[in-house]
């Protein structure tokens, strides 16, 4: 019989290091850090955790972090590949390492000198021919090495078809940066965002500005799943999994997915829709709030339609209509996201989900019972939803 | 070691033949050896019918453009910005990404018609690309 995962876990725990361009120490000091205000924030004790799971792209080794903070003897351990196209895979192995009974206390987390370090808009290079690289190869040799290069491609098709001007881009940078404005662990904080600033700004790519582009920080961010039923224990009002799941689709690559007929959407988007709202027996009517994945400002607005808040070519005017402030249809990355606050790839986002359901953000809005929040987009990717116990 | 031109592409298994008729001046596609099927970028597996063995074929050069973006930031060596990336549906059935020269930024056009044409550095290394079509040409 197969065993479904809805309301089976929850987010007990959440924390964070401070968000900076140059941290001054170590990834591994920053995972510990983070990993520990998530256990004090939950109530758990180092020895009770069991399980960890992080990104590919986490240079920090499990044991190495199992042995810094001192947990305890594990019984899971996995890393999900993609970049932000793991956020939300990460929730997905906590939540079927408690639901299966794999592990009882699992720790995700993701930790980098993302700014001072290796800096991923930096984008590609390397010498081992793998079949990943012989991916990015198509790409190198034409100059086209950066993410905001490879995004633009999609981005720019989208607009062109369905009139989505750099007003509608600045509205979704200038929404999160209001909200950043009022979170004092954002790296824009005290930075007020303006329309003739943005109009002004550098010019990345065709229709990206430097402001539709997320940041590069130093942060630590770290997030404890347990039981749902545990979770009534512990210190905080649980988040608890609806539903969750990572998405691929047919003809999908890495950044690059532009060999499919459709270049006007995110298919493996919407297959992450259905396959939320199925498992949870939600709809977008549901959702009150979201962490839509925010690395690129057109990215927001297309999963506007992914996720059926909008039809296709219209969620430039749900935009424009400043449904993702505060009061709107839907505000979005209440704490700034990865455009305002800080980029751990996702993960961050998650927490702030994580926030909005216990009533605790910045920003929060009046009534909240449900928060979508995405992982990576143009990548394989992922959507969990969040609710109230 | 200073870089003096175009990050060169990593060359395997799966795409180093390809780089390789690229210098000699072609622009191939891949094509599956039992079903036919076309495909690109190449791989060794054809997803259709599963088969392993594949031979390519030359492709006349002439498409649209599905989809374009301009690079400005941030600016590599052994590249000219603004940068012009296209992804090309050549005729055959396929679609290609490349650069596309001979256009400034201001007059790429969704659905325009373009040409491959072999591209050399002034290191020797040849890739292809693309320029618009000859006016009331193909």
């Amino acid at each position: 019989m197969p065993i479904s995962m809805k309301n089976q876990a929850a987010v007990a725990g959440i924390g964070a290091t401070a968000i900076t361009r140059n941290s001054g120490v170590s990834e591994l000091a920053l995972a510990c850090e983070a990993i520990s205000k998530c256990l004090d924030d939950a109530g758990v004790a180092p020895g009770d955790v069991d399980g960890l799971v992080t990104y590919t792209l986490e240079t920090n080794d499990e044991v190495e972090v199992a042995r810094a903070v001192g947990l305890g003897e594990l019984t899971m351990f996995a890393k999900i590949n993609y970049g932000g196209g793991a956020a939300v895979g990460l929730v997905q192995q906590a939540a079927m390492a408690i639901t299966s009974g794999a592990a009882t206390n699992v720790v995700i987390w993701r930790a980098m000198n993302g700014r001072s370090g290796q800096r991923m808009g930096q984008g590609v290079s390397g010498n081992i021919i793998s079949s990943d690289l012989i991916h990015w190869s198509w790409y190198m040799a034409y100059g086209m090495v950066t993410p905001a290069s490879w995004v633009s491609m999609i981005a720019n098709k989208y607009m062109n078809l369905y009139g989505v001007t750099a007003e509608h881009l600045a509205e979704v940078a200038i929404a999160q940066r209001n909200f950043a404005l009022n979170n004092p662990n954002a790296l824009n904080y005290g930075k007020p965002l303006t329309l003739e600033e943005y109009m002004n700004s550098k010019r990345i790519t065709e229709s990206l500005r430097i402001h539709d582009c997320c940041l590069e920080t130093d942060c630590g961010v770290a997030l404890l799943v347990t039981s749902t039923e545990r979770a009534r224990d512990l210190r905080h009002k649980p988040a608890v999994i609806r539903g969750v799941t990572q998405a691929s689709t047919r003809g999908q690559e890495q950044m690059t997915s532009f060999y499919r007929d459709e270049l006007d959407c995110l298919p493996e988007m919407e297959f992450a829709a259905r396959r939320v709202y199925a498992m949870s027996g939600l709809g977008p009517d549901d959702i009150d709030a979201a962490c839509l994945y925010d690395a690129f400002t057109p990215e927001v607005i297309m999963q506007l339609e992914s996720f059926g808040f909008c039809k296709r070519g219209e969620a430039k005017d749900f935009v424009a209509a400043g449904n993702l402030r505060l009061g709107g249809r839907l505000p979005n990355n209440t704490h700034g996201g990865l455009l305002s606050e800080s980029y751990a790839h996702g993960l961050n986002n998650v927490a702030e989900g994580v926030r909005l359901i216990r009533g605790t953000s910045c920003n929060q809005p009046d009534k909240v019972e449900h928060v979508l929040v995405s992982s990576g987009v143009g990548v394989p990717t992922g959507a969990v939803i969040f609710g109230k116990d | 070691m200073t870089i003096t031109g175009r990050i060169k592409p990593p060359m395997g298994h799966d795409n180093g033949w390809w780089w390789q008729r690229a210098a000699e001046g072609v622009l191939a596609i891949q094509r599956c050896a039992k079903c036919g099927t076309l495909r690109h970028p190449p791989r060794p597996m054809c997803s259709e019918c599963r088969t392993l063995e594949w031979d390519h074929v030359a492709a006349s050069g002439r498409g649209t453009v599905a989809s374009y973006t301009v690079l400005y930031h941030p600016r590599f060596p052994g590249y000219e910005y603004p940068l012009i990336i296209v992804l090309v549906d050549l005729d055959e059935g396929v679609r290609i990404t490349a650069e596309l020269k001979d256009c400034a930024p201001e007059d790429v056009r969704f659905g325009m018609t373009v040409t491959a044409f072999i591209h050399e550095d002034p290191d020797g290394f040849r890739l292809p690309m693309f320029r618009p079509a000859a006016t009331g040409g193909q």
